[in-house]
């Protein structure tokens, strides 16, 4: 008696399992194949979506994504994610919870980066800023010394007193290159005039950006520009009655008549370009270096202190460097202690600006190394 | 060049407010015994609640006052669990720190972006015209004039009077406080609600007055830097203003260096504010009996009345 109960009961738990799973295959298959056909984008941010600035503009262009395909993607991103182990772990989720394509918007995610791409060679990653690539690792980053070169044209242009304030980050090559480009176009309309660096050594830290601000208007600056994410310079500026720059974004928001203008990154088109990419299936790794001309450089309207000799000027060096007449490197460039380094009408090549780790005349101090 | 030094002043004051504020309010929770290390959560709640209470309202008195009510009631959580419950005042005011960055951090994700005024400068007309104590002394907001009266108060509070006495009494020996009849932890609870609203002014003033915009994480450690002024100030709201605007002043200072020109390496510069001050506190603090007049001898123990 006992035996034929417990095969019967064996052989009734086994149909109801078979028949269970049948059930819940047959069911779900639909889901699992609808899922392959929405390309899912993940995002990791250094700074908070609001911080107005880097960070903002690059969920700019998460929502763009989002505008331009509709149902067809799903995005996720995760901000304020520091540069080092926290950020390897979370690009490590993200890669192993479905996502298609990945952007890393920090130059400190490049290493975890690489990393996780190796041990995930389907998924796609695209990083802002680096220089290490792989099959299926591309690199992108826009000719944001293009925009510093318009600025600097109109600050040389405006300032009274020939001192312009610069507030900087981290000596890395980008900012410097941003320095000497924004320095070269200044003094070439204004050879007086010389660019003081503050070094706050954060991209983003409101108090400090504040109080390197104060320290340099005090010293008798009468134009700030900043390489940091916050807009609290030009909000000193504002204050103070002073004009000055924004950075990866307008902020005139926070300084309406100080304001300038502003270098904008506009990542929106080309991360609808990769996204379409990958999408289509056509998606290779690369390495693209951006300026005004593809858009990945812009700007906003003119503030209401800018004369039109200026906007003119202005305007001019944009369609110089869109029509590559005009480079923001280009001879003769003298370095600090007044040697020249490039000859008239040589331009630096890319391979020399992506390692710039020099001052060019004009600008006060010696660089921190 | 006299202008620059005036105006140079005036942000060190500036820098050092936020500092003075929570630095006060510790000294005062540590004299009573109580060791809450929860000031960067205090400080964060502070600026969230006043800015979002003065974008909201459009007064900038009612952000202070939001800023000062946010600080208690965060403080009064503190208190509820290291007093009432007993639990490890080091891990809970921790665990506030964390629970402070990122509770603020959610509230003010639709704030970030928002511009505010600023607070208004009070010049007192006639006091100001004096040559150059004047603007230095008198062209403040009223969270920098507060800060003055507040630490010249708790001086005056611990020194000369009779609660004064009983606050370090408890703080010193809760035992023998209590033998003789004196509410301790009604003491303590107070001591602490009272750091909580100095600290949350300190915020108020971050995000009203020194940057007006919430960010997150705004305060930027200067909770830490806080605790670390009050202990080597040595307990005493003199020397803790010192300290305070030592650091203030060397951060602007070296921020100034840079602009001239000065050729060190910006991360020794960015260094200095905190070893100089540490240098300059333990080298003017280091008498023993001075420490042990003042350290107070129950920090960071749990009281049971046992009767």
């Amino acid at each position: 008696m006992p035996s034929s109960f417990t095969v019967r009961r064996r052989t009734l738990i086994g149909g109801v399992a078979l028949t269970a799973s049948l059930v819940t295959g047959v069911v779900l298959a639909p889901a699992a194949f609808a899922q392959d056909d929405v390309t899912k984008v993940g995002f990791i941010y250094v700074g908070p979506v609001g911080d107005h600035g880097w960070t903002y503009r690059h969920d700019l262009g998460r929502q763009a994504i989002e505008a331009q395909f509709g149902d067809r993607v799903e995005t996720t991103f995760v901000e304020t994610v520091p540069e080092g182990a926290d950020a390897e772990r979370v690009i490590r989720n993200l890669a192993s919870s479905g996502h298609d394509l990945i952007f890393t918007t920090s130059f400190g995610y490049m290493n975890p980066t690489i990393k996780v791409a190796r041990d995930f060679p389907d998924v796609k990653f695209e990083h802002a800023t680096g220089y290490k690539r792989a099959d299926n690792v591309s690199t992108y980053s826009a000719r944001f010394y293009e925009g510093r070169a318009v600025i600097g044209t109109m600050a040389g242009m405006m300032t009274e007193t020939d001192a312009v304030g610069y507030i900087a980050s981290f000596p890395i090559p980008e900012v410097v290159r941003g320095i000497n480009s924004f320095t070269i176009a200044m003094r070439k309309v204004n050879p007086e005039a010389e660019v003081k660096v503050v070094w706050v050594n954060s991209w983003y830290d409101p108090g400090k950006e504040a109080d390197a601000a104060k320290a340099l208007i005090d010293q008798g600056v009468d134009l700030i520009t900043q390489h940091t994410d916050s807009p609290a310079p030009l909000q000193v500026a504002q204050e103070r009655g002073v004009l000055g720059f924004g950075q990866a974004s307008d902020m005139s928001g926070f300084a309406p008549e100080s304001q300038l203008t502003s270098i904008i990154d506009d990542w929106d088109q080309y991360y609808i370009d990769r996204t379409q990419a990958v999408m289509d299936g056509t998606w290779e790794s690369q390495d693209v270096f951006y300026g005004i001309k593809e858009g990945m450089v812009a700007f906003p309207d003119y503030g209401p202190n800018v004369p039109d000799d200026v906007k003119e000027a202005a305007e001019t060096v944009k369609e110089g460097i869109v029509a590559g007449t005009l480079h923001p490197f280009q001879g003769p460039i003298m370095n600090q202690a007044g040697e020249e380094i490039v000859a008239e009408g040589d331009v630096l090549g890319d391979d020399v600006l992506l390692g710039m780790d020099y001052y060019v005349e004009g600008v006060q101090g010696a660089l921190p190394k | 060049m006299n202008d620059v030094w005036i105006l140079t002043l005036l942000t060190i004051v500036t820098a050092a407010t936020p500092l003075v504020y929570a630095g006060i309010g510790e000294l005062v929770v540590e004299r009573a015994g109580v060791l809450n290390l929860g000031l960067e959560g205090l400080m964060l709640g502070g600026a969230v609640a006043a800015f979002a209470i003065a974008h909201l309202s459009g007064s900038a008195t009612l952000g202070i006052l939001a800023g000062l009510g946010a600080g208690v009631l965060l403080a009064a959580l503190f208190a509820f669990l290291t007093l009432t419950l007993q639990s490890s005042q080091v891990a809970t005011g921790l665990a506030l720190t964390i629970f402070g960055i990122g509770l603020t951090a959610l509230i003010g994700q639709s704030l970030v972006g928002i511009a505010f005024a600023g607070l208004p400068h009070l010049s007192v007309s006639w006091l100001s015209a004096i040559p150059v104590l004047g603007p230095l002394l008198f062209e403040h907001d009223i969270l920098v004039y507060g800060s003055f009266a507040l630490v010249a108060a708790v001086t005056w509070f611990l020194s000369r009077t009779r609660a004064g006495l009983v606050l370090r009494a408890v703080g010193d020996s809760p035992e023998s406080a209590h033998a003789l009849g004196h509410p301790v932890i009604r003491v303590r609870y107070a001591a602490v609600l009272f750091g909580g609203g100095c600290a949350g002014l300190g915020g108020a003033y971050l995000s009203l007055a020194y940057t007006p915009m919430w960010v997150e994480n705004m305060s930027g450690g200067r909770g830490w830097i806080a605790l670390a002024l009050v202990v080597f100030a040595v307990w005493q709201p003199g020397r803790l203003l010192f300290g305070a605007y030592l650091f203030g002043g060397i951060s602007i200072l070296q921020l100034h260096g840079q602009a001239l020109g000065l050729t060190l390496p910006s991360q020794l510069m960015s260094m200095l504010p905190y070893a100089a001050t540490i240098l300059v506190l333990v080298l003017i603090s280091r008498d023993g009996g001075r420490i042990r007049r003042n350290a107070p001898a129950s920090i960071g123990r749990p009281f049971h009345p046992t009767l």
